[in-house]
């Protein structure tokens, strides 16, 4: 059936879409429009990745040398603690559903915004509070323990600022649970006629397993965080081994969250390369309902495998080999994603655009840091890099190679839609290059120091300088690679001036998002779409006149 | 909202308003966002159990550090669950199981218009929400007078374990139980006022004769959200109360 | 969730589940003061279960829930709580074996 998108018939520029429909500051945080509160939270995450890159900056500046020569060893555990906290509770946790997600859940579904507009609004306010508190935290002292804040060193011994960072976490969990729950409402209750569950886009698909993780998982971490700080500013101790409280219940209790937490940041990404890969090799993705349900799948899977963080703490060995084994289970449905990826790029016709670049760099490094993540799910090889470089260069592989450049691939061919312009092809392309080399030269060499026996979290290795060669090598690709994450910042900011005017579609791609005004008016749709055809209709998107050709005989 | 599922017009076909013919005023408590009455009501309610899913987890954590300890510690753990008060912790039970009947005739009351049931239904649920914590506070009071917060003046000496005369219960694990008591207690306590303080807005609202059979979601989701804490509070009763009450 | 047209009126179920909470109320505080060792704790959480589906099935609607979305949402909030209890206590069940 033909597919005329209406052409706009007012000038881009003079007609009134979200973002001139009203100035003022109070107008952008009093919004209630989902789209308004997305570029919010865009400029909120990205403030918090600028920070907890400086600490990655310092972190590699340190391990230039063997000798702990830059901070103190105090200094250095507050380095990649904050780090960690501010990357994964701040910047990776929130980044595609946040900005992405909210953006684009009712656009695609065909809906005038979220399910709960206000509610939205508020997650926004309890992620900029929990960051407040986190920065003042952080000024002040800072956190010593570790993202993990095992006890009893977080409950018992150590003397920083763990409630006040505690008290940040929660508040920005609650932020979490409150935007998957809108996204489960909005998915279920907001969808236009005829968008029907297997007519939805993957992304959405990816957005609503998210939320399943968000909702059932931070309540979790939640709760154990209020135990920590019970525990030290009441002394209600729970996991004070004087009292004969278990440590290891602390750690059972963090990872039942913080392993799914790792797919809330993964299966965005997910969700991003899918509608990538679709539109840039011209067709439909294969195994759609495959895909759809392995989304669900590495929900579900992933809450069976916490354990796998506690292989050496002294878990149970034959509690230890059931998460092994689970822990190999759940890579099978991302296996099923690579490989359907893999199929719908054959014979494609594919085109190299800078989403499509940042979509093959997510497609390799996923696939390194995955397999890596079985290597360390065979108890015999864990007991070996457990706590090494072995593992910090795996979780980055999937959350920096794949999670980020997904984020990054995702704001690139959204940026028409969402500000009206075009970026700088060109810069882009060579942007994506940039973040991809420099990827790999800060965390390959990782996997082998951590392989060699270079311990995590140490701030001096002089007592094995033979690693430095490494270090250094891994140094000087975070510098290329901060270089490339720099370029888009400051070309997205300069195309909101003096990039091209987009069009409603300059990718023609399949979704509902194309079929409205680039970019969109306050309440998304002039009229309330209704969805006739399936997703991924490129046949259709490409052959836009087949039914004007005339038949011969 | 599958109404036009399989309508073979074109990909873009208007949709006409629903709202101005058949409703003759509609709603003002309708949302700009919503096409209709129906979806939001739905909305509102799979929001609500899905934030009860939530809850469920919440509270589940700490019913797991719960049960591990008391495994390990059966014993201390009984002897200090016998020094709580079961009669106080039995009537606690019986209110909210009270406040819960008179939570679902509230919302009966809404559905068939009938205000002034609803209003006293209101103010019944939140006096045995009252009572409750009125009862927890004595609980709580008792406690403290006994030594038996946890902290640096904690004291638990000299108390037998049920069922073995002469063994004496090791005052750091009671310690624990009464780490989790407080805790558990203290949450659901929170949730508690959390409720009254829901249940004081929908008293207004019900007072100034908003909620009518066609729109009363509050009070439905208000009082799904109570249900679940008298739930939370079924758990807790038996399972802190309750572990050796032998005579 | 709205207004049901049903011709029975529930106020009879409602008072029926009332009194069988109080009455597995008082059979829980019964049972606590016998000696059921070791089902004790089965017995009190047994009632326990039973106390809460009736408010969940009754009280909260979920027996005549209009959509199967709704029970949806409790089942999987009671299979992830069980998977936390019981993945958890497989640790603890079994680090004495050996």
């Amino acid at each position: 059936m033909a597919n005329a998108i209406p052409q706009p018939t007012i000038p881009q520029a003079e007609r009134e879409n979200y973002l001139n429909k009203e100035y003022g500051v109070w107008s952008w945080l009093l919004t209630t429009d989902h789209k308004r509160i997305a570029l919010l939270y865009l400029l909120s995450i990205t403030f918090f990745f600028f920070i907890g890159g400086f600490f990655a900056l310092l972190i590699r500046l340190e391990l230039l040398t063997p000798a702990g020569d830059l901070v103190q060893a105090d200094t250095y555990n507050k380095l990649f603690t904050m780090h960690g906290m501010v990357m994964i509770f701040f910047f990776l946790i929130p980044s595609i559903p946040a900005v992405l997600g909210n953006f684009l859940v009712p656009l695609m579904i065909g809906a005038k915004d979220l399910a709960f507009p206000r509610i939205n609004l508020l997650s926004w306010y309890l992620y900029i509070i929990g960051g407040v508190i986190m920065l003042h935290c952080m000024l002040t002292g800072g956190v010593d323990t570790g993202w993990t804040f095992y006890a009893p060193f977080s409950t018992s011994f150590t003397n920083t600022k763990i409630v006040e960072a505690g008290i940040a976490i929660f508040i920005a969990g609650f932020s979490s649970i409150l935007t998957g729950l809108n996204f489960v409402v909005t998915i279920h209750r907001m969808r236009a006629p005829g968008m029907t569950w297997s007519r939805l886009p993957l992304f959405i698909w990816a957005h609503y397993a998210t939320s399943i993780i968000q909702l059932l998982g931070t309540p979790v971490v939640a709760v154990t965080i209020l135990l920590v700080a019970a525990e030290r500013a009441l002394h209600l101790g729970i996991f004070d081994p004087k009292l004969g409280g278990d440590p290891l219940l602390f750690q059972h209790l963090f990872w039942f969250y913080s392993h799914p937490a790792v797919y809330i940041m993964i299966l965005p990404s997910m969700g991003v390369v899918t509608e990538i890969i679709a539109c840039f090799s011209r067709k439909r993705i294969f195994g759609y309902h495959f895909v759809a349900f392995s989304s669900i799948a590495i929900a579900v899977f992933g809450f069976l495998v916490w354990a796998h963080h506690m292989f050496v703490a002294g878990i149970s060995v034959y509690s230890a080999l059931v998460f092994s084994f689970l822990s190999y289970a759940v890579a099978l449905p991302s296996a099923i994603k690579v490989f359907n990826w893999t199929a719908t790029l054959y014979k494609g016709s594919i085109h190299y655009d800078a989403p499509m670049l940042y979509a093959f760099g997510f497609l390799g490094l996923f696939t390194i840091g995955g397999l890596t993540g079985l290597f360390l799910s065979a108890l015999g090889i864990n007991v070996h890099v457990t706590d090494t470089y072995f593992v910090v260069a795996h979780f980055h592989y999937i959350m920096v190679g794949g999670a980020v450049m997904g984020y990054l691939g995702g704001m690139h061919f959204w940026w028409p839609k969402i500000s009206g312009r075009l970026y700088p092809e060109g810069w882009a392309r060579l942007a994506a290059l940039i973040v991809f080399i420099g990827f790999n030269l800060t965390f390959f060499p990782q996997f082998l120091l951590g392989y060699m026996g270079m311990p995590r979290r140490y701030y001096d290795y002089s007592h094995m300088p033979e690693f430095q060669v490494l270090n250094v090598l891994s140094t000087a690709g975070a510098t290329i690679l901060g270089v490339g994450y720099l370029l888009p910042m400051v070309y997205f900011l300069w195309s909101m001036r003096y990039g091209k005017p987009a069009s409603d579609n300059p990718w023609n791609a399949a979704g509902l998002e194309w079929k409205t005004t680039s970019p969109p008016p306050t309440f998304n749709f002039d009229e309330e779409p209704v969805v006739t055809w399936e997703a991924y209709n490129y046949e259709e998107l490409d052959a836009p006149h087949k039914e004007e050709v005339p038949v011969a005989g | 909202m599958q109404d036009n599922a399989n309508a073979n017009a074109s990909s873009f076909t208007a949709v006409h308003d629903h709202h101005g013919e058949a409703h003759a005023a509609h709603n003002p408590a309708l949302l700009h966002h919503f096409a209709e009455p129906q979806q939001q009501r739905d909305a509102a309610s799979l929001g609500m159990w899905v934030f009860l899913a939530t809850e469920v987890m919440f509270f589940g954590g700490l019913f797991c550090a719960y049960l591990i300890y008391r495994r390990w510690y059966f014993g201390d753990f009984a002897a200090a669950s016998k020094s709580i008060d079961m009669s106080l912790g039995a009537t606690n039970t019986a209110v909210l199981i009270c406040s819960s009947l008179t939570v679902v005739l509230a919302v009966w009351a809404a559905q068939t218009a009938r205000k002034a049931l609803l209003v006293g239904m209101l103010i019944l649920t939140m006096l045995f929400g009252l009572t409750f914590l009125g009862i927890k506070g004595i609980e709580y009071k008792d406690k403290f007078e006994e030594h038996h917060v946890p902290g640096a003046s904690f004291s638990f000496d000299h108390v037998e374990i049920p069922g073995h005369p002469g063994q004496f219960a090791n005052p750091r694990h009671a310690q624990m139980f009464f780490s989790l008591y407080f805790v558990m207690t203290g949450l659901h306590a929170l949730h508690m006022i959390i409720g009254l303080g829901i249940f004081t807005w929908l008293l207004i609202m019900a007072w100034k004769g908003r909620f009518t059979p066609e729109w009363h979601t509050p009070v439905e989701i208000g009082g799904l959200y109570w249900h679940f804490v008298d739930i939370v509070w079924i758990y807790l009763f038996p399972l802190l109360y309750l572990i050796d009450r032998h005579p | 969730m709205s207004a049901h047209s049903s011709t029975k009126s529930p106020l009879k179920g409602y008072f029926a589940v009332w009194i069988a909470l109080l009455i597995g109320t008082g059979l829980t505080v019964y049972a606590a003061t016998l000696d059921l060792a070791p089902y004790n704790a089965a017995v009190a959480l047994g009632i326990a279960t039973i106390k809460a589906t009736l408010v969940a099935l009754f009280f909260m609607h979920v027996w005549h829930a209009s959509e199967r979305l709704t029970k949806l949402v409790v089942i999987a909030a009671l299979f992830f709580l069980l998977l936390l209890l019981g993945l958890t206590m497989s640790d603890y069940a079994t680090r004495l074996w050996s």
